[in-house]
């Protein structure tokens, strides 16, 4: 099955099929636009910016706005006086008060001018009434000639009774100075603003760049092969510290990864290696020196029963790789814990029977969980044919389960030779088998699995003395936990909902070995 | 028997067919799928043995849904180097009988392709008795006797009886009993089912003068009148 060969390699190395890209800098002159550096580092200015206008927009409404507005209110006010002095004593009055203002004005910047309905002057410091000025309900700037000298100002006109007419107004000489001085002042934020921002654009760009360099310098390296290289940081324990920082996590956990995978292929190049070399001299051996038929059907009857050896161990790399992989997650169905528990206990408790041990399975009330039941079996199944094997006559193993506080613990509870701390750390790495079990049979991949069965359930392998209160004996043996999460389980479907929908097509034959079964 | 063995593999083939033909069956062969389904369509056999991919465009599994989509009963047993349960299930489902992984030994093969040509024959309706030697189950009351002494029989121990009664004559491998017996499809990593038989063994045939099952080394048991 040549066909089959490439993913096998995927499959029992996790995470096979590491691929690399090659990670190069991008910076070539003619891509300057796309770059992202650039790109936050306008954004950056253009923000800078706008808000630097809209700051000094608010200058100049408050100013040159509030200038003008009160130029406004002190014409409205001084109309409404003198059109007061007018009810009150007509027009010597209206004049009086004119001659008084303008005498008291210390400033210079009022102007008064009444006319009579044929336009000539009958009080006030203006010489003519000015010809652009012919409506009443608007105010108007113009330039005014006054004492020769000519001015800004801004006037609004009212109408008298008589045909008399009023225009009251203020120079707004300084206001007009003011105003270009602000602009001037502006206009020079502006530019210095723009030129703050920019470069501020270009060190946020260079910090962009110094960060992403360093990412890249490191990832290319590591494409490259040099594993061991880490993002340097700054220090500060700023942003990119802690971009850095991950980056850092995950060539770490990489790392963990290939060592992983590196450890795993030499052992699978050694557990292999040694029964098929074993295999391989015995067929040499009988094919130089058997001196019989009986005794060249020996060996390759042996050579036969190492190579299935090696079959078990591939199969089990791989059935532990698929459920690494979480292709079995498609199988999780509702599963009767306690009936599959059962099953197990009579189908291992003749084992152990004969191995002169009492398998008991400890009461519980029903458990139902969401899983794989067909990989459930075979964790509870490894671990107990550990407990079977580690075991002496005339011990215990106990199996039970329970349900409390959001968790399903199944627990596999021997008396046996147990394992020491530093042996339990190590007990769910494929192959490993401690040093006292040399001589019992297995290949150490049997708590492997269990480990990858409990991780696809989201749970996990506990593995640790039995506390010496719950057997009554001293403290012996190994008390192994499966803790699984109590996921809910929706109540069982419709008996004609439970059938497959595939049923139908079954053979009938099919439908009777099945029946057979149960 | 009549057997089609459908296989890509010439050392596996050669074999398989070599060891068919030494346990007294006829047996006709195809490289691939394409000459396969025409085999299979234009003439009748007991059973198909088929490898699950096979090169010429028509696999296994393809070959499988042709030959049940017109009606054909003949029972298939799966060859596969695709070990993982989904493949396993996807092949029942395709409507195969029965499923091995290569590598496989050859005893296994026999024993399983002989109770899938059996099983076809003997579909006459259901029994209710089942009768080997002075051994006689009744499948209805679920008594056991032989010659004529009640056998009390723990549950599982009756059904592993009564596979292995339905079976008669016929090697029945370890794997098939753990399959049939218990509906496991996986490694018990120890000899589980050695130890069940063992005991069924001290009730059925310990009390006895001649023994009913008996152990075929390197392949597994039968229950055979000797
Ligand atoms: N119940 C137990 N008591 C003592 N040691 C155990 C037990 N279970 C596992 N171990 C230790 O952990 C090792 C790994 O176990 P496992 O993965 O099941 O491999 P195997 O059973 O093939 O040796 C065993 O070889 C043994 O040293
Ligand atoms: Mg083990």
């Amino acid at each position: 099955m040549t066909s089959e060969a490439p993913s096998l390699l995927n499959r029992i190395l996790p995470g096979g099929g590491l691929r690399t890209r090659s990670v190069g800098g991008r910076g070539r002159g003619g891509d300057i636009l796309r770059s992202a550096s650039l790109r936050l580092a306008l954004v950056y200015a253009l923000v800078f910016m706008l808000s630097a206008v809209v700051f000094m927009s608010f200058i100049w409404w408050a100013t040159i706005g509030l200038l003008e507005r009160e130029v406004d209110a002190a014409i409205d006010a001084d109309a409404h006086a003198l059109s007061e002095r007018w009810i009150e004593g007509g027009l010597p009055a209206l004049a009086d008060t004119i001659q008084q203002r303008l005498e008291q004005d210390v400033d210079d910047a009022a102007l008064y001018l009444i006319v009579a309905a044929d336009g000539t002057r009958v009080a006030g410091n203006l010489s003519g009434w000015p010809r652009e000025v012919s409506r009443s309900d608007i105010p108007y700037q113009l330039t005014v000639s006054r004492d020769g000298m000519r001015g800004l100002a801004e006037v609004k006109a009212f109408a008298l009774p008589g045909g008399f007419r009023l225009l009251v107004g203020r120079d707004v000489r300084s206001r007009a100075i003011l105003k270009r001085l602000l602009a001037d002042t502006l206009l020079w934020a502006v530019l210095m603003v723009s030129g703050l921002g920019l470069s501020g654009a270009f060190v946020v760009r260079s910090l962009f760049r110094r960060m992403v360099r360093n990412v890249a310098r490191t990832t290319a390296a590591i494409a490259a092969g040099d594993l061991a290289q880490r993002v340097p940081l700054s220090g500060s324990g700023d942003e990119f510290d802690r971009v850095a920082e991950t980056i850092n996590d995950m060539l770490d956990r990489i790392a963990r990864l290939m060592d992983g995978v590196r450890q795993v292929s030499n052992s699978i190049a050694h557990d292999l290696r040694t029964p098929i070399a074993r295999a391989r001299t015995r067929l040499e051996d009988a094919s130089m020196h058997a001196a019989s038929r009986t005794e060249m059907q020996a060996a390759i009857d042996r050579a036969v029963a190492d190579l299935d050896g090696v079959t078990a161990v591939f199969e089990a790399l791989l059935r532990i790789a698929e459920i690494e992989a979480g292709a079995r997650r498609s199988a999780f169905a509702v599963v009767e814990l306690s009936t599959l528990l059962d099953d197990l206990a009579e189908l291992y408790s003749a084992l152990a029977e004969e191995h002169g041990l009492v398998l008991q399975r400890l009461p519980g009330r029903p458990i139902r969980l969401n899983g794989d039941r067909q990989m459930l079996q075979q964790a509870v199944a490894n671990l107990l044919d550990n407990a079977i094997k580690f075991s002496s006559p005339g011990e215990t193993v106990q199996l039970s389960a329970a349900a409390a506080g959001g968790v399903v613990r199944i627990v596999v509870r021997d008396q046996g030779i147990g394992m020491e701390p530093a042996e339990l750390a190590r007990a769910s790495e494929r192959f490993f088998r401690a040093e006292s079990s040399r001589n019992t049979p297995g290949s150490g991949l049997g708590l492997s699995l269990v480990q990858a069965v409990a991780q696809l359930h989201g749970g996990r392998l506990e593995l640790g003395p039995v506390d010496a209160g719950e057997t009554g004996s001293p403290a012996a043996g190994l008390q192994a936990v499966l803790v699984l999460p109590d996921t809910p389980v929706s109540p069982p479907p419709r008996p004609e909902a439970m059938e497959p929908s595939s049923s139908a097509d079954h053979t009938p034959e099919r439908t009777q070995s099945l029946s057979w079964v149960e | 028997m009549r057997i089609l063995l459908v296989e890509d593999d010439q050392t596996v083939r050669g074999f398989v067919a070599k060891g068919l033909k030494e346990a007294g069956h006829v047996v006709d062969q195809a490289d691939n799928g394409k000459d396969g389904l025409f085999m299979a369509v234009s003439e009748s056999f007991d059973t198909i043995i088929l490898d699950r991919m096979l090169p010429g465009g028509i696999d296994g599994l393809h070959l499988l849904e042709t030959i049940r989509g017109q009606h054909n009963r003949t029972p298939v047993l799966l060859l596969s180097a695709l070990a993982q349960v989904d493949e396993r299930v996807a092949g029942l489902k395709a409507g195969g009988d029965d499923y091995l992984t290569k590598p496989f030994a050859f005893s296994e093969l026999l024993a399983r392709v002989e109770a899938l040509g059996r099983r076809a024959k003997g579909e006459s309706g259901p029994t209710t008795r089942l009768v080997v030697a002075d051994l006689e189950m009744d499948l209805l009351s679920r008594l056991v006797r032989r010659g004529g002494q009640k056998i009390d029989l723990q549950p599982r121990e009756f059904r592993l009886l009564e596979y292995l009664m339905r079976h008669a004559g016929q090697v029945v491998t370890r794997t098939m009993l753990l399959e049939g017996v218990w509906d496991y499809h996986f490694d018990p990593q120890t000899n589980v089912i050695d130890v069940h038989v063992s005991r069924l063994r001290q009730k059925i045939d310990r009390p006895f003068p001649t023994a009913l099952i008996h152990t075929v080394r390197n392949a597994g048991y039968m229950l055979r009148d000797e």
